[in-house]
């Protein structure tokens, strides 16, 4: 053999193969993920979980469906590091997650991994604010930079190569020639950035919750799920939101965010009494709402008392004066009773008062769409 | 990789083909390419093979490659593709005596490629055949939309592992083995050719459909709704597995070799005291015993320096099987001279199956295990049973092998396909998963009848709905 071999050592920079084809398995995921996010978002994992924490959510579309025969029936041919005899044990189940190799038995779906903060764009891209009142807003001063204008002077990192390019041309063309020469100092142009003031439409949102007696785990976890969404999305989309947490039996207070989300009550429900405190709150702190676009959200298992219910739709009425747009969600089981504030609400027929109902935790996500999702979304 | 070793390397790669090809090596040209790990990974996705068309699936591979790599997981050491010349991908990050005894193991897998037969058929251009598969695919993304293309590529790559490396037109068959009295295997032939002319076939098959086990060959000829780009693609596969085919079913004996002579062809160069130890832990790493599943460097290494001990002489006179069997004369020369010519013949399943000794069970910590409630337990050490649960793994390149029976079953257009049940039994989610699939490109209903909890079942797609009776 005569000893024919190179060895060589080439620019790999522009080999982009892997990448291109990582892009449309991860818009692969995503997909499966928009299509499965009513059972992603109610995850317990995920709720209270910051954004950057890794999930791994299941995507079975995704698998490479092939004829494999079942680990799981009949024996394997395996090796082990000396010494094995009949009857040990090698893994359980549980345990074999590691590695994710798909030759692996066990190994039984494909899972993507993504973060919280992934699968919230992913989820928010389809949610609005609706309604939002453009007269009112704030204007934000400096927000940012824009490149609005073109000038002759500059940072060579801002040359416009375009615009430099059509100078010459027509400079060229001013002495007769067609084809532009060198390119000369005078040809070049730069783009030039402005600060800009940026309209915010300031908005305030009313979370309210019911922690009395009837609320049981599925119903406060329905709620709270849904206004950890809610606060996440209101926080990653608009600067200029306000929450105000309101808690709420019989009587109703306003509580911390943390409060909010982790303590729960007792005693009966009367839901006036939250909506009366929202239409203090708003008088006192915004005189009326007028320079606001406020959006009340409230969560119940609708068992009010019923003697109760009379001043809780007038309260509601009022509120739904000055808010843009008001969310009551009901979470129902089979033991719900017939009549609950969801069968009045709806009796009212005011569009700007959206109402859900919740009977298992996929809805959650039924929920946020039917509040906040944006027009033309199948609903 | 510093840039004042690469000529070390160099001169090392020399040294390195001079002792193969003085011990009896024969690799083809090597082109040998330093590569940064992110394209090793990248290659690696792709079967090794950088032409190679775009799909979803490797993108897939790749980023858990990557991931693997970055959370230092596994690593690819080096790659290397059977072809003439034959390319090897060296990783950037490993140290000079790293990449030596990847080229020296580089060396011994060219020359496997080159000699065993398995690889006789598979084509040593096969970067130029990806590369224009890859330009032929993107054109009928251009022209039939690229959601079409990827949905044909998903169905045809369910189903690229059921393809027959030994089909062989009627005009490539050999001819009529009764011709043939030269053949010492004539009485054997004659007697199974006999029992086929007097109606021994199985009783269900119809017809006789030469592509009965190559799947994807049989909707190519017989799938009458398929568009002829459509099995122009299903052929493309086709051709691709059939390049890869060998080097599933050579695992073992491939990286065996591979790694009987990077030991060898290492020993003979001129190591420093550091190189020997940084040496001795990679090497140390490649044939560690792993948790679960085979370590095909391991099990093929000492098969083969088993093998060799066998056929060595001794001071007795010839070792090997001479007495053991009654043969008059050894069968090889020596052991080097046995298994240079066992590396020309056997797969996986041969050299397991005829040279897998009950010593070799033992050392090696061979055994069957199965899944018992919620755990995996060893449930086989007896070492002939476990050679031959391994060799039945190992068979088809652990394909399920499976048959077309009818293309037109009851006359109603229905594919019929018959899993060869040999006492395990099919994954059923990915079994309805591929038989979606396979609909999909057949077009009509598609059934494939197996064995579940030992009953005969068979299950059918016809598009709407999946259903099993």
């Amino acid at each position: 053999m005569d000893s024919d071999y190179t060895l060589s050592r080439e620019d790999w920079s522009l080999h982009r193969k892997g990448i291109l084809d990582q892009e449309r398995h991860r818009a692969k995921v995503e997909e499966a993920i928009r299509k499965n996010l009513a059972d992603i978002v109610s995850q317990e994992s995920i709720i209270m979980a910051d954004g950057q924490k890794v999930i791994k959510v299941p995507i079975r579309s995704l698998e490479e469906y092939r004829l494999r025969f079942d680990p799981a029936k009949g024996q394997n041919a395996g090796q082990g590091q000396g010494g094995s005899q009949p009857g040990a044990v090698l893994g359980r189940e549980a345990s074999r997650g590691g590695g994710g190799a798909g030759d692996e038995p066990g190994s039984d779906y494909y899972e993507a991994e993504i973060t919280v903060d992934e699968l919230a764009e992913i989820l928010f891209a389809e949610l609005e604010l609706p309604n939002l009142d453009d007269l009112n807003r704030r204007r934000i001063p400096a927000e940012g930079v824009d490149f609005r204008s073109v000038g002759k002077v500059g940072l060579t990192s801002n040359l416009d190569k375009k615009r430099t390019l059509l100078e010459a041309i027509k400079r060229a063309a001013r002495h007769g020639g067609a084809v532009p020469g060198a390119i000369a100092r005078e040809d070049v142009r730069f783009r030039v950035w402005e600060e800009v003031e940026r309209a915010q439409t300031a908005a305030l949102v009313v979370a309210m919750m019911d922690t009395s007696g009837s609320m049981g785990d599925f119903e406060k976890y329905v709620a709270r799920s849904f206004f950890t969404w809610l606060v996440r999305f209101l926080r990653s989309r608009y600067r200029s939101v306000e929450l105000v947490f309101l808690a709420h039996s019989t009587e109703a207070k306003e509580v911390s965010e943390e409060e909010f989300f982790t303590k729960g009550e007792s005693g009966g429900t009367k839901c006036s009494s939250v909506y009366r405190l929202a239409m203090e709150i708003v008088a006192q702190r915004y005189g009326r709402g007028l320079g606001i676009n406020i959006y009340p959200f409230h969560f119940s298992d609708g068992d009010n008392l019923a003697s109760d219910n009379q001043r809780a739709l007038e309260a509601a009425r009022e509120l739904l004066d000055v808010a843009r747009l008001f969310g009551y969600g009901e979470v129902r089981s089979d033991s719900s009773p017939r009549h609950t504030l969801l069968s009045l609400f709806r009796e009212m027929g005011d569009p700007r008062l959206k109402t859900a109902e919740i009977w298992e935790k996929a809805d959650i996500h039924r929920a946020l769409r039917a509040f906040l999702g944006k027009e033309g979304l199948p609903r | 990789m510093k840039k004042e070793e690469i000529p070390l390397l160099e001169e090392a790669i020399g040294r390195i083909a001079e002792v193969a090809a003085r011990m009896g090596l024969d690799a083809p040209p090597m082109r040998f390419e330093i590569c940064p790990p992110d394209i090793v990974y990248t290659l690696g996705a792709y079967g090794g093979m950088p032409t190679r068309f775009a799909h979803w699936s490797f993108g897939k591979a790749y980023n858990r490659m990557k991931t693997q790599y970055d959370f230092a997981l596994s690593r690819i050491y080096e790659l290397v593709i059977n072809t003439d010349p034959c390319y090897a991908y060296l990783l950037d990050q490993n140290s000079l005596i790293q990449n030596k005894l990847v080229v020296a193991h580089v060396y011994a897998h060219a020359d496997f490629f080159k000699h065993n037969l398995h690889y006789a058929r598979t084509r040593r251009d096969m970067l130029e055949t990806m590369s224009r598969t890859a330009a032929v695919l993107r054109d009928y993304e251009f022209i039939h939309g690229k959601e079409r293309v990827e949905k044909l590529l998903d169905a045809g790559l369910a189903i690229q592992g059921q393809i027959d490396p030994w089909f062989r037109e009627e005009a490539e068959r050999p001819g009529n083995i009764e011709e043939q009295p030269s053949c010492p295997y004539a009485d054997l032939w004659g007697e199974d050719a006999t029992r086929s002319r007097e109606g021994g076939d199985p009783p269900k098959k119809t017809k006789e459909i030469p592509e009965a086990r190559d799947l994807l060959l049989a909707l190519v000829r017989y799938a009458r709704h398929l568009e002829d780009w459509e099995k122009d693609v299903l052929s493309l596969l086709r051709d691709e597995m059939l390049y890869f085919r060998p080097q599933i079913t050579t695992k073992i004996a491939n990286e065996g070799w591979a790694t009987y002579w990077h030991q060898r062809l290492l020993r003979e160069l001129d190591l420093t005291e550091a190189e020997t130890v940084e040496y001795s832990l990679l090497n140390s790493r490649i044939v560690q015993p792993p948790g679960m599943s085979l370590n095909p460097y391991l099990v093929g290494l000492r098969l083969f320096e088993d093998i060799e001990r066998r056929y060595d002489r001794t001071e007795d006179g010839p070792g090997g099987r001479t007495a053991a069997d009654g043969e008059d004369e050894p069968l090889f020369a020596d052991g080097r001279e046995a298994i240079f010519a066992l590396r020309e013949t056997e797969n996986d399943c041969s050299l397991l199956r005829n040279f897998l000794t009950k010593e070799l069970v033992e050392e090696l910590d061979l055994y069957l295990y199965a899944k018992m409630g919620d755990k995996w337990v060893v449930t086989e050490k007896e070492w002939e049973k476990v050679r031959d649960g391994l060799v039945l793994d190992l068979t088809d390149g652990g394909f399920p092998a499976v048959e077309v029976v009818d293309v037109d079953h009851e006359g109603k257009g229905t594919l019929a396909l018959r899993h060869l049940y040999d006492g395990r039994e099919l994954h059923l989610r990915h079994l309805e998963k591929t038989l979606d699939q396979v609909q999909s490109l057949w077009r009509r209903t598609v059934q494939l009848e197996t064995v579940v909890d030992g009953r005969t079942k068979t299950f059918a797609c016809d598009g709407n709905r999946s259903y099993s009776f």
